[in-house]
């Protein structure tokens, strides 16, 4: 019963930061509400590994975790100095 | 153990729930990454911590992400906040204090800011 409510409350968090991510005036903004999400779905996908009963999907959280510190630290990169 | 697990991720849950309220809510990028980084950071850390906890045998490895998202987010954000500072994004109206104002590399965010006043 309380696993639904924790993925309702996440999954508003998400859409929240979505939204964000369709209005953002400027391109850092749209960047910093999709940091926020990847940052969301990492504790989500731990959640989800609890509530199906798999360990493998730590370690999809894990690599998901690196890949999403590369690719912010790249966009802040572009933003600062283009290609 | 249960419980405590649960209630450590009804904790970070709303912490995550908060957070992305104040990257909907706040007038300026600053302040949405302030509300991104921090809210996030503890709101993931409580909810790898909890699950970590509700299920013991698990706990070394919700450690390592944890600990991972706790040293790597607080950089990325950072470095989204610097290169936003650089690229010339506006502050909002109702900033008091800038202290960027005396660094080279933040010019055309000053420029662009006196350009302001001298039309107004």
């Amino acid at each position: 019963m309380s696993e639904i409510i924790f993925l309702a409350i996440i999954g508003l968090a998400i859409s929240l930061c979505l939204l964000r991510m369709l209005k953002g005036p400027t391109a850092p903004d749209r960047a910093v509400a999709v940091d926020t999400i990847a940052t969301i779905t990492t504790a989500l996908l731990v959640l989800l590994a609890s509530i199906f009963q798999r360990y493998v999907y730590l370690d999809v959280a894990l690599v998901y975790a690196v890949l999403t510190f590369i690719g912010s630290v790249a966009i802040a990169r572009f933003l600062e100095k283009g290609i | 153990m249960q419980l405590t697990g649960t209630i450590v991720i009804a904790i970070g849950t709303l912490f995550l729930f908060l957070g992305s309220l104040g990257i909907l809510r706040l007038p300026d990028v600053y302040n949405r990454l302030q509300a991104g980084t921090k809210c996030t950071t503890l709101g993931a850390f409580m909810t790898i911590i909890g699950v970590g906890i509700t299920q013991p045998d698990w706990l070394p490895k919700t450690l390592v992400i944890a600990l991972f998202i706790l040293i790597t987010n607080p950089i990325s954000n950072h470095a989204l906040g610097r290169a936003s500072c650089k690229s010339g994004v506006p502050l909002c109206d109702r900033t008091v204090v800038d202290k960027t104002k005396d660094f080279e590399q933040c010019k055309p965010l000053h420029d662009e800011l006196e350009q302001d006043e001298e039309i107004q």
